[in-house]
């Protein structure tokens, strides 16, 4: 296995695209990535997109957007994992570059979620749900995880403002960064005066609806090192697991079996622990996911994920920084480019570009991704070089 | 010996009350009240139909019986609210018993007198000897435009009865069946039309009361009986002055009525009407009691059937939820609003 | 939904059927395969008790599509009897009637309907004992 290094990330500002269709969204970003790697050729892609189908009525994405970035003839293909496609998709670029069938692996994510109304948009989210026993009774994603969060306040006394303060935190970081959707400071107040979506699961509590795309660039380390003007990034380990998607057939439904496995996969491989962790991009689609994600990471004890957030520990400047791009919450959730993005967060943290949102002396980052309500996720972690 | 070897009711929660309704269309609810004696009726959920509430008091009459629904060679629903125009509600109803696939079904139709055509039809086959057990149910999800006089009443239930040739399981023995109809347009309702129109008060004398009285009269003179013979007698209830009347018309006095006299707090059930009257005397007889059930359908026609209670019946009658309790208990009352919601009569987008 | 994937699921959403494995007796709603407890492949039919408890719960108040003019509606994670955990609707009742814990028993529904003219889609849901 070679070692492998981000040389390139690309994004634009996330929200309503209403002039840019989903083969430009992730056009755009690819160009990003490309300029920032200074490179002009790759010989893979990878496109995490959820549901390009249904959401645009676009299947075999992967062929479009290479011929639209204008390499059509470089292998290219689709990766799928509901919301965790981004994070899967870097894992099949990085394993690509790392095993030596790739020098130069493009990783795009993306997502066109406003082609839909409302109803479309919540049926197409659903999909990553167990249609015939989960849906076909009337589940939406909300009511899942609300699901989750009443089992977890009954089990651990998690409480309404504790899932709050995980919205205002990420909003507040948010407002730090430029490509975020929404620019909007939060009080726990407005959080929970907002309109009910899912009890106890209020519309602040989610994460929206957004057109984004998101890029990034691997090559092999040593080549890195040749290529790139930016302060070197590694990927240190990358780990992946699965999980029943259909909530009643989990053994527990308030832990994270998948997040666990994958962070201990993840852990293993960069040979790292939980305390060396300097920031972390989680999977916050819902205020309680964030909470049950820290405990599967090991930033808080089982059932003290809402402790944690309330406590200040996961804002900036806090003891371990989560979502300081804003998270899903703030910066938004186009679903196939949120795991994409995350990496891109640690990266500009990591090469020391994050702007007003910069954790200081960052030298590890973790990013992960979730698919539905826990049936697949990523944890990848990078490092300074 | 032919009889019901299990019977079961389903009413939903919700219910509205008349005043609720009068509100609305500027109508005096205490001349529904007093003159109709009509105080209330239930109203099925968005969730509820003819098939769900069949399916319900179907398997309640299944637990009574204590039977494999495997054995149930026949399923008959009548009703004059099948959920499909095309496509029998028995199919489903049988196959959520797990009475298929040997099993013959037909769904029928006779405005308010189809379940008991259902019951008719089902106790004739078995008593034929053709199948095992035949199940015959009457369920509605009534229809009544909005702002007619059919609103007050049009309410929603189900009763089901499990027809047996077995002695050692029948609860109510049939003892004999009559039947007797006429072409009278008093009630109907034409294809792709939401509501039944019906010929106001020539819906009484000449459609009601003489159906009813003639196959009350007709029943009893086959069955060689009198109405002192019986502990109870059931008439099919549009409202809860006809059936009070046709029974003094008949010979009958009030207390032999009142068991099975649910319409001041049920509404009309339609193909449910009768049939949930005798579930709620079958919940109370004592063996030997014999019941007189006289049924009536638009267009028109009347069903009669003498049962004698057995002394099996006792012990069936603790197995399931009593059809009074389901009235009684647990109710749910419904703004106007709602219960148009819930009957679908507010216009909505595709 | 078309008829042929609502018909298909039939047995199971009429009359719970599940599968029950022949070799450890862990009982799988749908039926499976392959038991992921102890790798057998033979499978029992049995039906699922009709009695449970409210292991978790949600009131839903922005719908999917097909199920608008039911919300709010409770959604929950019931505990049948014999141990296997199913999602269903909790009808019947006002939201603020279902807590964790509640004795609910599995009663026959109409789901909804596709349009005005497709197939009407029946299953279960729970109602509080």
């Amino acid at each position: 296995m070679r070692d492998v290094a981000v040389i390139g990330v690309g994004i634009n500002k996330w929200g309503e695209h209403w002039k840019t269709s989903l083969r430009d969204l992730a056009v755009e970003a690819a160009l990003k990535a490309l300029e920032d790697a200074k490179v002009d050729a790759v010989d893979s892609i990878q496109i995490g997109c959820m549901s390009g189908g249904l959401f645009a009525g676009q299947e075999h994405l992967a062929s479009l957007v290479a011929d639209y970035l204008g390499c059509a003839g470089v292998p290219a293909s689709r990766v799928e994992s509901a919301c965790a496609s981004g994070g899967v998709a870097f894992k099949a670029a990085y394993a690509e570059v790392a095993a030596g069938l790739s020098d130069a692996a493009l990783v795009l994510g993306v997502e066109k979620m406003t082609d839909v109304g409302g109803d479309e948009a919540t049926y197409t989210l659903g999909t990553a749900a167990d249609q015939e026993y989960e849906c076909y009774n009337g589940a939406t994603f909300p009511g899942l995880y609300a699901m989750m969060a009443v089992r977890h306040m009954h089990e651990f006394g998690t409480t309404r403002r504790q899932l709050s303060m995980v919205a205002v935190k990420n909003h507040d970081n948010g407002l730090k960064n430029p490509d975020a959707q929404y620019h909007a400071k939060l009080t726990p107040e407005e959080v929970e005066r907002s309109s009910m979506v899912a009890d106890p699961l209020h519309l602040l509590d989610c994460s929206p609806i957004t057109d984004g795309a998101a890029a990034l660039v691997l090559c092999p380390l040593d080549r890195a090192k040749k290529l790139s003007g930016h302060p070197l990034v590694k990927v240190l380990g990358v780990g992946h697991a699965t999980d029943a998607i259909a909530l009643h057939s989990r053994k527990n439904l308030v832990r994270l079996d998948a997040v666990e496995k994958a962070a201990a996969r993840a852990y293993k491989a960069a040979g790292v622990k939980p305390s060396d962790i300097d920031l972390a991009e989680v999977h916050d689609c819902f205020t309680i996911a964030e909470i049950m994600v820290t405990e599967a990471l090991g930033f808080a004890k089982p059932g003290e994920g809402g402790k944690l957030a309330a406590s200040g520990a996961t804002a900036l400047g806090g003891k371990i920084p989560v979502n300081t791009s804003g998270g899903l919450k703030s910066k938004g959730h186009p679903v196939g480019a949120t795991g994409v993005a995350q990496i891109l967060e640690l990266v500009q943290q990591l090469r020391g570009e994050a702007g007003g949102r910069q954790v200081r002396k960052a030298k590890v980052g973790l990013a992960q991704n979730m698919g539905g309500t826990g049936g697949s996720s990523t944890v990848s972690i990078l490092g300074k070089a | 010996m032919v009889g019901i070897c299990g019977y079961g009711a389903y009413i939903p929660r919700n219910r509205i009350k008349v005043e609720e309704i009068s509100k609305v269309w500027g109508t005096d609810a205490e001349s529904y009240k007093k003159g109709l004696m009509l105080e209330e009726k239930s109203v099925p959920s968005p969730d509820q139909d003819t098939i769900t509430m069949a399916v319900e008091a179907s398997r309640k009459a299944v637990k009574r019986a204590g039977i494999d629904p495997a054995l149930i060679g026949a399923v008959y629903v009548g009703s004059e609210s099948h959920p499909y125009a095309v496509k029998p509600s028995g199919t489903v109803l049988a196959e959520a018993l797990g009475a298929t696939p040997e099993c013959h079904t037909s769904d029928f139709e006779f405005a308010c007198k189809a379940g008991t055509e259902a019951m008719y039809v089902a106790s004739q086959l078995v008593k034929a000897g053709s199948v095992k057990y035949a199940l015959g149910v009457g369920a509605d999800t009534s229809q009544g435009a909005p702002g007619d006089a059919l609103e007050f009443s049009a309410a929603a239930g189900a009763a089901a009865f499990l027809f047996s040739t077995e002695k050692d399981k029948i609860v109510a023995e049939l003892i004999d069946t009559y039947a007797y109809m006429t072409d009278t347009p008093d009630f109907w309702r034409r294809e792709h039309m939401h509501y039944p129109r019906h010929g106001g008060r020539f819906t009484g004398e000449q459609a009601y009361f003489k159906h009813v009285v003639s196959a009350g009269k007709g029943m009893m003179a086959k069955a060689g009986m009198k109405p002192s013979d019986f502990a109870y007698a059931v008439f099919h209830q549009p409202n809860g002055k006809f059936p009070l009347r046709a029974g003094k018309m008949l010979g009958f006095e009030e207390r032999q009525i009142l068991t099975g006299w649910l319409v001041n707090k049920l509404g009309n059930t339609y193909s449910g009407a009768s049939p949930l009257g005798l579930t709620a005397v079958l919940d109370e007889a004592k063996a030997d009691d014999k019941i007189l059930v006289v049924s009536f359908g638009s267009g028109a026609g009347s069903d009669g059937f003498v049962f004698r209670a057995t002394d099996k019946l006792k012990a069936a009658q603790g197995l399931a939820e009593k059809t009074r309790q389901m009235l009684d208990e647990k109710k749910r009352f419904l703004e106007y609003g709602t219960y148009l919601k819930y009957r679908k009569m507010i216009i909505m987008n595709e | 939904m078309q008829p042929q994937r609502y018909w298909r699921e039939i047995p199971r959403r009429y009359r719970l059927e599940a599968g029950k494995c022949r070799k450890c007796g862990k009982v799988f709603m749908p039926p499976r395969l392959i038991c992921d407890a102890c790798r057998c492949t033979e499978f029992d039919m049995v039906r699922l008790s009709d009695k449970g408890k409210v292991h978790t719960y949600t009131v839903i108040r922005i719908a999917p599509s097909g199920f608008g003019e039911q919300v709010p509606f409770v959604l929950a994670l019931v505990d049948l009897e014999g141990g296997v955990r199913l999602t269903m609707q909790v009808a019947d009742c006002g939201p603020e009637d279902v807590k964790i814990g509640s004795p609910v028993k599995v009663e026959f529904r109409k789901i909804n309907e596709v349009g005005k003219s497709g197939v009407i889609c029946y299953g279960y849901k729970a109602v509080l004992a």
